[in-house]
């Protein structure tokens, strides 16, 4: 059986947030909810030199959704079993089980797992699976305007694209995150210097 | 609560059936999955807003409203490329179901911006309507009724042009030429190639070495759905790309391998620079010069100038002692002059090579410079004509121009004269005295001043235009402006003005149709998706309804509703551009949503003037290249329009004394967060893109300003309060605003909202009389100490 997973090609990701809205688009889901953010990560500086500016300025995006890990913490830390993984390898999550008690998006090292104050139960991105079962990918990837965003069997993705280990993503040891990535040239400057999440309000951070 | 609170003298009862509908609205949001009814799934074009792409979306329609949007679904192939909508077009539902839509007419009861309002009826909006109209042409003429340029809820049916032809029809209105956004790039392309039509098919990209991506961000403004994926796709081909911008955009981070930053307002200097370095090497292309070029130096000077100044005697300081070499032009741009050098060999020996200009630099204020230097670049290295080459300036698409733009017919225009449109403000106060030399084509002068305004799908007069504070002082004052309506789905700043307010539509509560914006090659069409709210009309519908009272409502409609003119202008593309196309009850029934041609040789600009100059001449007087312009030369204003192509310093600069209380150079970028002015209250796009105002770090720490701190930022002709946003991708010395939001004043003028035009200038460029909002100085406070 395919496990499913995201793969992202960062390279070209302009940080535009199609995804993150057609995902909130086809989950009908409020402000404050964000099922798929978009990271802005830079740093870099500038320096006089006689009347000119130089710089070493660099950013990148990037999109993060739930990545229906392998060793999902979410499943482990809930105290209602609201959680499965199944044999596609999409981790559900099942609101009629759901207590809203948070533990979920306070273990999970991605945010991915957000509370719906009005219904008082998480929820999360749930790889639209119903979109699939009809033969259609995800809102988020067959919106992007660029062609950075896809879905596929987690093996396969692996095969191609690099592991998902670029700032400001989480040891992916942690929970073996079914998301690969083409990362940017910039995320190598990221890992040596430092960048800074320049759009925290935006990600809800 | 929300937006009703601010409509006076509404009957409880409305108010109370108002508030019910925005509960059952705020409670249909809540609720997940799917609610009971049949859904129909419909291919339908995005309502776009003239934000540079024209997309297709799925409509998911049941029990009457739109209850989800997909992406295009159709097969995606290099030829025909899904039309896949960005972040707007997936936010929509949130402006078509906004709890602040206008559901009625309404009647100004306080003073003009007070934002005052009584609900109407439609039987008394549209006989205050004619009544005023009729007034204002019994007492000044018709020419002095203005539809002013307007871009909002518009496509081929829905918009201004309804309004056009209604006052066309019944003794015509004063006209308008040229566009906010392409003011100069439209009057200067032409002096140098004659055509507008300088672009290949964005497909030969792929065969292009280079492409300087100069002021250009198709990856935020789009400039045609797909333009940045093209790109995209080049780069994966081998081409390499260099983004020259004052500001780190989404185009420099995910399109380009280089960013070279650059101070606002001086690319003609660079531009100049790298023609210096190129010539000076003999790195140009001395042949397709000699052959297909004048005025490149002292050997092919138009007769009657063979003394005057060449391109080169210009690049090399004969006349003004000036060479202009990387070092003249590294302390005016901040480029470091290793990387001028650099840039000049790398475009000139990478053939073919693609040097695009944006927009956003000839929205300056000489902006016709900047155009006609990237021209010259073009054509100096040889890149005319030839496939994966660019011949820069606007680019309109090879072999047919592309878009048609207007294809609603707007009938005969008896009143003969039209304005520059960013000169309206003139027009109102001072419209006698304007003459040819002011831009006004059609007549000598205007016979009267403009009296009577009627704005549709136009946030224009107000937050668009420049200087904020001057056009509302304008606007305010009911002897100069007699009469106002404004016709939009909100109550804009603009309408907050209006005498009369009537309730618009959006897109896709009538029928519609557009074609492919910029780069053409689709026909998109808006079936009526639902039934509008309240007692919104279609623009159309309104136009119609004052044609009624005008005794010309046959002669308006000819008979025909929405539907019937989309399929009237279908049998015009059929006629002209696509032979194939299919009718309206065709397309619907098969539930098509677009047509479009594919090419199959991506279609390059000049190919023919290239292979045999002579035998393809262009339209310009000389029939070639004009690096240097008689025409030009002959209008006798040689600081301001120079004949070949020069840096002027700009009226608002940093090296001007203004910049002793004004240091910062102030842009305002196209954000995602709306469309110009419409989505500014979409708070999908708000969570995602919010407005703040970008600072650089190091101009932050010279002022004490700490990351989201609210911050001043003001100059002579006004002030706002924004939140700012401390980063390394805006350059020292320069803050952006991002262009749009609504302007929100507090009771001492100052505005919350964020407005850039607040703070630019309504001095226009000089040649074309477009405008240069881009160039204005400010300087940036904490708000609170």
């Amino acid at each position: 059986m395919r496990r499913l997973g995201f793969g992202v090609d960062t390279s070209s990701c302009t940080g535009c947030k199609a995804c993150q809205t057609a995902c909130k688009n086809r989950h009908h889901l409020p402000v404050g909810v964000l099922w798929r953010r978009v990271y802005e990560i830079s740093g870099g500086g500038w320096r006089r030199d006689g009347e000119a500016w130089r710089h070493d300025v660099w950013a990148y995006s990037l999109s993060v959704s739930c990545n229906h890990c392998e060793e999902p913490i979410c499943l482990e830390v809930c105290p209602a079993s609201a959680y499965t993984k199944r044999e596609n390898g999409i981790v559900a999550h099942d609101p009629e089980r759901c207590l809203g008690c948070g533990n979920c998006a306070w273990a999970c090292p991605y945010g991915a797992p957000q509370l719906d104050v009005a219904r008082g139960v998480m929820t999360k991105c749930n790889l639209c699976e119903e979109e699939l079962a009809a033969g259609r990918p995800p809102a988020c990837v067959a919106a992007c305007p660029l062609r950075v965003l896809e879905v596929g069997d987690r093996e396969e993705l692996a095969a191609r694209l690099g592991p998902p280990d670029v700032a400001p993503l989480p040891d992916p040891e942690l929970t073996v995150p079914s998301l690969r990535l083409r990362a940017h040239r910039n995320a190598d400057r990221a890992r040596a210097t430092g960048g800074r999440v320049r759009n925290r309000e935006e990600v809800g951070e | 609560m929300l937006g009703l609170a601010r409509v006076g003298g509404r009957e409880k009862t409305e108010v109370t059936r108002d508030m019910d509908l925005l509960v059952a609205r705020l409670r249909g949001s809540r609720e997940q999955g799917a609610p009971a009814g049949e859904e129909r799934v419909v291919r339908v074009g995005c309502p776009a807003h003239n934000c540079g792409g024209r997309c297709l979306l799925l409509a998911h329609v049941r029990e009457g409203r739109v209850v989800r949007l997909d992406a295009d679904d159709r097969p995606d192939t290099l030829e025909a490329p899904q039309l896949r909508a960005c972040v707007r077009g997936h936010a929509y539902l949130r402006r078509q179901y906004h709890p602040d839509r206008l559901l009625h007419p309404l009647k100004r009861v306080g003073k003009r911006g007070e934002g005052r309002f009584q609900t109407i009826g439609w039987d008394e909006a549209w006989d205050l309507l004619a009544a005023g109209i009729t007034r204002v042409r019994e007492r000044h003429g018709s020419g002095a009724l203005f539809v002013p340029y307007g871009t909002g809820a518009y496509n081929q049916i829905n918009g201004p042009a309804t309004a056009r032809r209604v006052l066309h029809l019944s003794g015509g209105c004063l006209g308008h030429w040229n566009s906010y956004s392409w003011g100069a790039i439209n009057v200067a392309t032409p002096t140098v190639y004659g055509t507008l039509v300088t672009g290949n098919q964005r497909q030969d990209w792929l065969n292009s070495k280079l492409i300087l991506m100069w002021g250009w961000n198709p990856a935020e403004m789009r400039d045609g759905t797909n333009t940045d994926f093209f790109v995209k796709l080049a780069r994966e081909r081998g081409t390499r790309t260099i983004c020259i911008d004052p500001r780190h955009t989404f185009t420099a981070q995910a399109l380009a391998d280089e960013w070279v930053p650059i101070r606002p307002g001086t690319d003609a200097a660079l531009m100049t620079a790298m023609a210096h370095v190129i010539v000076a090497e003999g790195l140009h292309d001395a042949d397709f010069v000699r052959t297909h070029c004048v005025g490149f130096d002292a050997t092919q000077m138009p007769s009657g100038c063979e003394g005057e100044e060449s391109y080169v005697d210009y690049l090399f300081g004969r006349r003004d002692g000036v060479p202009k070499t990387p070092d003249w032009a590294e302390p005016i741009t901040a480029v470091p002059r290793d990387v001028i050098a650099r840039l000049a060999r790398e475009y000139a020996t990478s053939k073919p090579a693609v040097l695009y200009q944006g927009y956003g630099m000839q929205r300056r204020a000489y902006g016709e410079q900047v155009v006609r230097a990237g021209c010259v670049l073009a054509a100096i290295t040889g890149n005319v004509g030839i496939p994966g080459g660019w011949a820069s300036g606007l680019g309109l698409q090879a072999p047919d121009g592309g878009a048609h733009w207007t294809v609603f017919p707007l009938g005969d225009n008896p009143v003969k004269a039209s304005i520059p449109v960013f000169l309206w403000p003139e027009a109102v106060l001072r419209g006698p005295e304007l003459t040819a030399d002011d831009g006004v084509n059609g007549a000598e002068r205007l016979d009267v001043p403009v009296r009577a305004i009627w704005a549709v799908a136009s946030n224009c007069l107000v937050n668009q235009h420049a200087n904020v504070n001057r056009s509302a002082a304008i606007l305010a004052d009911e002897r100069l402006v007699e009469l106002l309506v404004v016709q939009d789905n909100f109550l804009t700043s603009t309408a907050r003005f209006a005498d009369l307010v009537l309730p618009a539509c959006t897109q896709w509560e009538t029928w519609g149709v557009q074609d492919g914006w910029k780069y053409g090659d689709e026909v998109i069409v808006l079936p009526k998706l639902v039934d509008p709210p309240g007692e919104c009309l279609s623009d159309y519908a309104i136009a119609r309804g004052l044609a009624r009272r005008l005794g010309i409502e046959e002669a308006y409609s000819e008979g025909r509703d929405e539907r019937g003119w989309v399929e009237w202008c279908l049998d015009v593309w059929r006629r002209t551009r696509f032979p194939d196309l299919p009718t309206l009850d065709e397309l619907i029934a098969a539930n098509l949503g677009v047509w479009g041609r594919r090419p199959q040789r991506p279609a390059v600009a000049f190919e023919d003037f290239r292979r045999d100059p002579e035998a393809h001449p262009l339209e310009t007087p000389s029939g070639k290249i004009e690096i240097f312009s008689k025409a030009l030369y002959d209008l006798g204003r040689p600081d301001e329009i120079p004949a070949v192509p020069k840096y002027v310093q700009e009226w608002e600069s940093p090296f001007g004394e203004e910049a002793r209380h004004y240091p910062l150079q102030l842009i305002g970028h196209h954000t995602m967060q709306r469309v110009h002015s419409t989505h500014a209250n979409n708070d999908w796009l708000s969570e995602a893109f919010p407005q703040r105002l970008l600072i650089n770090p190091h101009d932050a720490a010279e002022r004490g300003i700490e990351d989201g701190q609210l911050v001043r930022v003001f100059n002579q002709r006004g002030e706002v309060l924004a939140r700012c946003r401390l980063t390394e991708r805006i350059m020292p010395g320069v803050v952006d605003l991002p262009q749009g939001a609504w302007w929100a004043p507090d009771n001492r003028g100052r505005d919350w909202g964020g407005s850039v035009n607040v703070l630019t200038s309504e001095r226009w460029t000089p040649l074309a009389k477009g405008s240069a909002q881009h160039t204005a100085m400010v300087q940036v406070e904490r708000a609170f100490r």
